[in-house]
């Protein structure tokens, strides 16, 4: 919406919250690296000690280490909650394995006839320990702390889906924005974060432990520690308590709207919308921002709030064509118009919950319903030509394309190559007009707000008129980009505010304006 | 002064040192001989407890050594490795200060007892700041050296001591060895699988093989009175040299000066290198006065 806008200006407006996600991202950092020294150095002396265990040991945390750091923090939800907590759990189990692993090597490198001099001359292990092995062995045990340091910045962007705050909050909000301001903004400096935080370690790593009095080392230890604590986003109580997307939170027809036009005043943490709908079921999170047709929506017992001032646009899916293949292909229009009016919004929540929550395939699900609503007619020959169908990667478009592929093969004689999976709508659309896939399904709302662009004014008086919208992104990529938007499907998957039933319930909630009410009596 | 008592040790299913027993008295010097792998070190590493037998028992002046921590043992033992041991992180002062410093002694008594064994082994004081890694093989055996004798141990381990250095740094340092008075009244236990340094060094040598003793006796004994054929063949090569380093002057010529600590190798050496002139024992010259003499005398012996 503002892409004049520079790096400098974006960084000048939004200091306080970069201040803000830097101290916290500094906090997460420091805390989960000294909780995993302070665990895995005796771990790896231990291990140096008895070598049996150290493959069993080293094995262990190098499983911990190829678990993808979204899915860690996925699993510790149900346990810790979200926010700092089970960040703090994640990236102290990613730095165990570099500091346990060079503390090992470095004692285990100690050249045995030292340590044999040593025990010669009547030092007992503990002065043997503190005195010849931890003092020859502290390089390489550095060198492992500075490596999981900076594991430990990259990985802390992701506390941003879990309520944690850090500099992920802007990182992520960029990529779901398309704003590369947002996204360096968040970035550059966890780079530096990262460089400078190696650099200071790099100082201490050339100390010589031996002439440096204990209370020396402990003392900055034990500051850094306390320090970093304060540093964490404070924990919200009370209230209700709203997660929101890092997309959300940027955009005018979300939480900037919210504010704006409903005047919502509602505590909020930042939060990837994969653990989001969990959330809300563990009772961490009041009021999130979802999509109305997810099938989490009916796993989870939650329902929709109404939007009464109508700031969320409609978000009806239909297919976008290329002309030149409709050109070529006349007959497609009313092959793919076919599942027009079959698919509302509950229907669609529903099929979402099967993929998205009973895990079964999109191809499936899709068949399924073709076949129950006499959509499906048997494959024909393929002998005029193959059609491309893109998707994005979720599994409402994985269904759909499956669904598109079924009528074209029981329809025409045309082959049909699907590409599902294409990343976000920016990925979808270049490729469509960069004639790399023939059409997708696409929703009015991100096609008018993400791709068209238009000003604030047409924005204003065409945000909540369903064909207002839909007449003007048809009217729009027909001439600007010669694509063409078929038939409406019939179901608006809209942002959407969400609560948990019984909770909506028992407060009277089922409007935004109730809930922007209840917020103000408390 | 040391008595060592049926000592078995095994690791695994090899036998490492299988059922010794030997007596070292107060300031001799016992040479524990052996190639590679016969329990030499094994043996030696059992008196301060480095390594704890199987079987047997060590005394020292009489009492069992795991009476006490192994650690309050090893404080009273001076230890000397192959590789010197030094710590690489310490300097040459710090590195020679850690007995007496386990040992609380002042810093004072430290400094004067480094500044009179830097002189003794002709260490340049300089030295004392500096790392380890700075000095040369045979400076670092001098600093190891003096580490050992620092708080002045009655009793002397050396594992091959002079294993790790050139042949003429080691020929060179092992004679300072046999003048210094430090080590004159020490009791020492030294490995060492060098033929040569046994007999230039030994009061007593201990030949080992596969984790027995073979024979123990004086270099002179080992030579002319060898136990059985494994004796025999282990000096055959260097019989002569060995014969000649074994041999006193004094039991060539009886009331030869300084008798029991020169050799007849010794007195060879001084004879061609002093050709033409009178040897330092002045007017008793006679009893040797040129390698004719000597051989005819050493010959003489050999055939007692």
């Amino acid at each position: 919406m503002d892409q004049t806008q520079s790096f400098w200006q974006f960084v000048e407006q939004q200091s306080g919250k970069l201040w803000s996600q830097t101290w916290a991202h500094i906090g997460l950092t420091m805390i989960s690296l000294i909780i995993a020294i302070l665990v895995a150095v005796p771990i790896g002396i231990l291990i140096a000690r008895r070598k049996k265990l150290a493959g069993v040991v080293l094995g262990f945390a190098g499983v911990l280490q190829t678990i993808p750091s979204i899915a860690l923090l996925g699993v510790l939800i149900p346990f810790l909650g979200i926010g700092p907590k089970p960040a703090i759990l994640a990236l102290f189990l990613y730095a165990l394995l570099p500091v346990i692993r060079n503390t090992y090597t470095g004692i285990t490198e100690v050249n045995p006839g030292v340590i044999d001099a040593a025990r010669g001359m009547g030092m007992d292990s503990w002065q043997i320990l503190t005195k010849v092995e931890l003092p020859l062995a502290f390089p390489v045990l550095m060198a492992g702390i500075r490596t999981a340091t900076v594991i430990n910045v990259g990985v802390a962007t992701l506390a941003a889906y879990i309520a944690a705050g850090g500099l992920g909050e802007f990182i992520f909000g960029g990529i779901a924005l398309n704003n590369s301001n947002m996204i360096l903004a968040g970035a550059i400096p966890a780079a530096l974060l990262a460089i400078v935080l190696d650099f200071l370690l790099s100082l201490v790593q050339k100390i010589n432990l031996k002439s440096i009095r204990l209370t020396y080392v402990v003392l900055p230890f034990i500051f850094i520690s306390l320090s970093s604590f304060y540093l964490l986003p404070t924990q919200i109580g009370g209230r209700l308590l709203g997660g929101f997307t890092p997309e959300f939170m940027g955009r005018e027809d979300g939480y900037l709207g919210l504010k704006r036009v409903y005047k919502l005043g509602i505590e909020t943490v930042v939060i990837s919308d994969a653990v989001m709908y969990k959330a809300a079921f563990e009772h961490e999170l009041d009021v999130i921002s979802g999509y109305s047709t997810d099938g989490r929506l009916k796993a989870y017992d939650l329902v929709t709030l109404k939007d009464d001032q109508h700031i969320f646009p409609p978000y009806y899916a239909a297919p976008v064509i290329r002309q030149d293949i409709l050109i070529k292909h006349p007959e497609l229009e009313g092959i793919l118009n076919q599942l027009s009016g079959f698919i509302n919004d509950s229907t669609m929540t529903a099929l979402n919950y099967k993929v998205d929550q009973l895990k079964e395939s999109p191809e499936k699900v899709a068949m399924d319903f073709m076949v129950a609503h006499h959509l499906y007619k048997p494959v024909r020959k393929a002998t005029s030509g193959t059609v491309r169908i893109g998707s994005k990667i979720f599994g409402e478009q994985y269904v759909l394309a499956q669904m598109y592929k079924i009528l074209i093969r029981g329809n025409s004689n045309l082959d049909v190559e699907t590409k599902t999976g294409l990343g976000g709508t920016k990925i979808c659309f270049d490729a469509l007009t960069n004639n790399q896939i023939d059409f997708y399904p696409e929703y009015t709302g991100t096609a008018f707000l993400v791709l068209l662009k238009p000003d604030k004014k047409t924005i204003g008086t065409l945000s909540a008129d369903k064909n207002g919208v839909y007449d003007y992104v048809s009217k729009e990529f027909n001439t600007q980009f010669k694509l063409k938007w078929l038939k409406p499907i019939g179901f608006n998957n809209a942002y959407a505010l969400m609560m948990r039933r019984e909770q909506a319930q028992s407060l009277h909630i089922e409007t935004i304006t109730d809930l922007t009410k209840h917020l103000n009596q408390n | 002064m040391i008595k060592a008592e049926n000592l078995v040790k095994k690791f695994g299913s090899s036998t490492a040192v299988n059922d010794i027993s030997f007596e070292v008295k107060e300031g001799e010097n016992l040479i524990l001989l052996g190639t590679s792998g016969c329990g030499k070190t094994t043996t030696l590493r059992m008196i301060n407890r480095l390594i704890e037998p199987d079987e047997g028992t060590v005394y020292i002046n009489g009492t069992d050594i795991r009476k006490n921590e192994p650690e309050i043992l090893r404080r009273g033992i001076g230890y000397v490795l192959q590789n010197h041991g030094l710590f690489p992180h310490y300097t040459v002062a710090e590195n020679i200060a850690i007995v007496p410093k386990l040992l609380k002694w002042k810093k004072e008594d430290i400094r004067k007892r480094a500044d009179e064994l830097f002189s003794k082994l002709n260490l340049d004081p300089a030295l004392a700041e500096k790392f380890p890694e700075a000095l040369s093989g045979g400076q670092q055996q001098r600093v190891g050296l003096v580490r050992s004798l620092m708080v002045n141990p009655p009793l002397l381990l050396m594992d091959e001591p002079f294993g790790a250095l050139d042949n003429v740094t080691r020929t060179a340092i092992r004679k300072e060895f046999r003048q210094l008075d430090e080590l004159v009244k020490k009791t020492i236990i030294m490995v060492t699988h060098d033929v040569q340094e046994a007999f230039e060094l030994g009061d007593r040598i201990c030949l080992m093989d596969k984790g027995k003793i073979k024979q123990m006796g004086t270099p002179a004994e080992l030579l002319f009175n060898p136990a059985n054929e494994f004796v025999t063949k282990f000096f055959e090569e260097q019989r002569l040299q060995l014969e000649l380093k074994s041999v006193f002057m004094e039991d060539l010529f009886p009331g030869f000066p300084k008798g029991k600590t020169v050799t007849v190798w010794d007195q060879m050496n001084n004879l061609l290198h002093r050709e033409g002139h009178s040897i330092e024992q002045g007017p008793t010259v006679n009893y040797a006065e040129d390698l004719k003499t000597l051989m005819t005398a050493f010959a003489a012996y050999k055939k007692i």
